[in-house]
């Protein structure tokens, strides 16, 4: 069996590892502190000591970006494992208990996927107020409605499959068929719709940041350096240039990485 | 050791009666055989007798006697008693019915896991022998190995090894060897066979293929429609078919010599 190479699983490994090595190396030392301000070198271009240039405080935009993409990722990683554990569990015993239960959690689930994302995250930040973790809570709960869905139909798929009549019948209970044969086997394709989730995610927190409910002043977050560049778009393209960069690298590493694995999935199945 | 009354399956969604009124019965270390076209309830009886319905989607009538024990209206935890205890089954599908995420040995331990109170190790000892038992070749590599890196035969002897590790009274084996090729299949109804005669393990045969129940089983239920409509000795049934239903199935069989179609 000839094994084709799958160059967007790769490619998006290779991107990505790339992004949290420096992110990494954010946390532990930038070049500059950051949030130190120095009104002598306002809007620099980029140069050696300022690889990115410096913003309209005279802040290094590198350092900025460094740690701006660290609290994005954060952010997108918390926001997915609340929804992936939290869809894995309401979809997990949804898809194999079934009943009433089912019925009401999965309506409500159609009715809130049903408004767009943004929106009702606008909403709950309304409603608990803004900030980095109020914003991990409010878009980690909108998420948990559609990978619920999905892990259910998934569970639904397995549960029928003759390996788990199998494992019941040889005597396994309800609570080991589900946790040991029916949910591994769901992750294939909950890993890829997790990938896309992170996506989304950080898309999310760019736009909310970047309308200054994310997270807040002076902390770097991608999203509120993009609302804060346009100001200088044509005085100082490369500090909107960084952070935009940075957000697109970031997605299309992992965004490759979910295409890689749905592909990995479509040539299994074949 | 098995009694089957009247046993009526309906299924709620569409109302369809799979399995209407049927009776039959099988003495221990007995081999049964269940023949009948695809769609005539014989997997559904299978599936009932093994207390896998799902009991909110289907209407049972009358009563499957397992031991003395009502499968279709005891309760849940007696059912996990038995379940891979007493009843062992093997599915037709070889691909589908081992766990694909799970490595073949631990999945031929499972119902020790449940019903033994061996160590990991015991177990394991176990499973290779009963591996061994059913001619998987290397136990120690196959043990390691996940089903997909195994032939559909292999797969399915590994399902039997799961059924039979716990020594149950009963093993049901539905259609057990059509997903394989005539000499695999021929190899495992030997194997079947040889557990059956060391045994006292009961064999209940499912198969849509005459020919092979008359060559395993010492007596036959033929199954039409929901209904069984003739059962007697193999060769009697063979040899001298009551039922117009069973005549065409007779009549149908290739004879030897002909050449025999897959
Ligand atoms: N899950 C199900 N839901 C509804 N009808 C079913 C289901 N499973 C089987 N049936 C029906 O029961 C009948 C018997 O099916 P089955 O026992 O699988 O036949 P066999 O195993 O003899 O080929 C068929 O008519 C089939 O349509
Ligand atoms: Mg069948």
């Amino acid at each position: 069996m000839k094994k084709r190479r799958n160059y967007n699983l790769i490619l998006g490994l290779a991107l990505t590892c790339a992004m949290v090595g420096l992110i990494v190396m954010g946390w532990l030392w930038t070049p500059f502190d950051p949030n130190a301000m120095d009104p002598a070198s306002r809007l620099q271009s980029p140069s050696l000591t300022h690889l990115l240039g410096t913003d309209n405080f005279g802040r290094d935009i590198f350092s900025r970006v460094l740690q701006g993409a660290g609290a994005t990722f954060l952010i997108g990683v918390a926001v997915v494992l609340i929804g992936g554990v939290c869809g894995v569990l309401i979809g997990g015993f949804c898809g194999y208990y079934g009943g009433w239960l089912d019925d009401l959690l999965m309506r409500s689930a159609d009715i809130i996927t049903a408004f767009p994302s943004i929106l009702l995250a606008l909403v709950i930040i309304s409603l608990i107020g803004a900030g980095k973790y109020r914003i991990i809570i409010a878009l980690g709960v909108l998420f948990i409605p559609s990978f619920s869905r999905l892990v259910r139909g998934e569970v639904a798929r397995c549960k029928s499959q003759e390996y788990v009549a199998n494992a019941r019948l040889m005597g396994a209970k309800d609570l080991r068929v589900l946790f040991v044969h029916i949910l591994p086997n769901t992750f294939p394709v909950l890993l890829s719709s997790l990938a896309i989730g992170f996506n989304n995610a950080v898309l999310a927190e760019a736009s909310m940041s970047y309308l200054g409910i994310g997270v807040q002043p002076p902390d770097p977050s991608l999203g509120r350096m993009l609302s804060e560049a346009q100001t200088y778009f044509f005085s100082a393209p490369w500090y909107a240039l960084s952070a935009g960069c940075a957000i697109v690298l970031l997605i299309l590493g992992v965004g490759l990485i979910a295409d890689g694995l749905g592909g990995r999935r479509r040539r299994d199945r074949a | 050791m098995l009694e089957v009354k009247d046993l009526s399956i309906t299924f709620l969604d569409d109302g369809a009666k799979a399995v209407d009124s049927i009776s039959f019965s099988m003495a221990p270390g007995e081999r049964l055989g269940l023949v009948g076209e695809s769609g005539s309830g014989k997997t559904v009886t299978a599936l009932a007798i093994a207390g896998l319905l799902d009991r909110g989607r289907v209407r049972t009538e009358g009563q499957i006697l397992f031991q003395g024990l009502d499968i279709l209206s005891c309760k849940e935890s007696e059912l996990l008693k038995i379940r891979g205890k007493d009843v062992g089954m093997v599915f037709q599908e070889p691909m589908t019915s081992l766990d694909p995420l799970m490595r073949v040995g631990p999945q031929i331990e499972e119902s020790l896991r449940v019903h033994s109170k061996l160590t990991a190790r015991q177990r394991k000892a176990l499973a290779l022998q009963v591996m061994q038992h059913v001619d998987l070749p290397d136990p120690e590599t196959t043990y390691r190995k996940y089903p997909h890196q195994m032939s559909g035969g292999q797969r399915q002897r590994a399902m039997i090894a799961a059924a039979f590790i716990s020594r149950p009274k009963l093993l049901i084996c539905d259609e057990p060897t059509t997903a394989l090729d005539v000499t695999v299949q021929a190899q495992i109804l030997n194997l079947l066979l040889r557990i059956n005669e060391q045994s006292d393990v009961g064999l209940l045969f499912i198969s849509h293929d005459l020919s092979v129940v008359r060559r395993l089983c010492q007596r036959v239920a033929v199954m039409y429609k929901g209904r069984i409509v003739e059962t007697g000795p193999a060769e009697q049934v063979f040899s001298d078919p009551q039922h117009e239903y069973t005549q065409r199935l007779v009549a149908a069989i290739p004879s030897r010599g002909k050449g025999r179609r897959q």
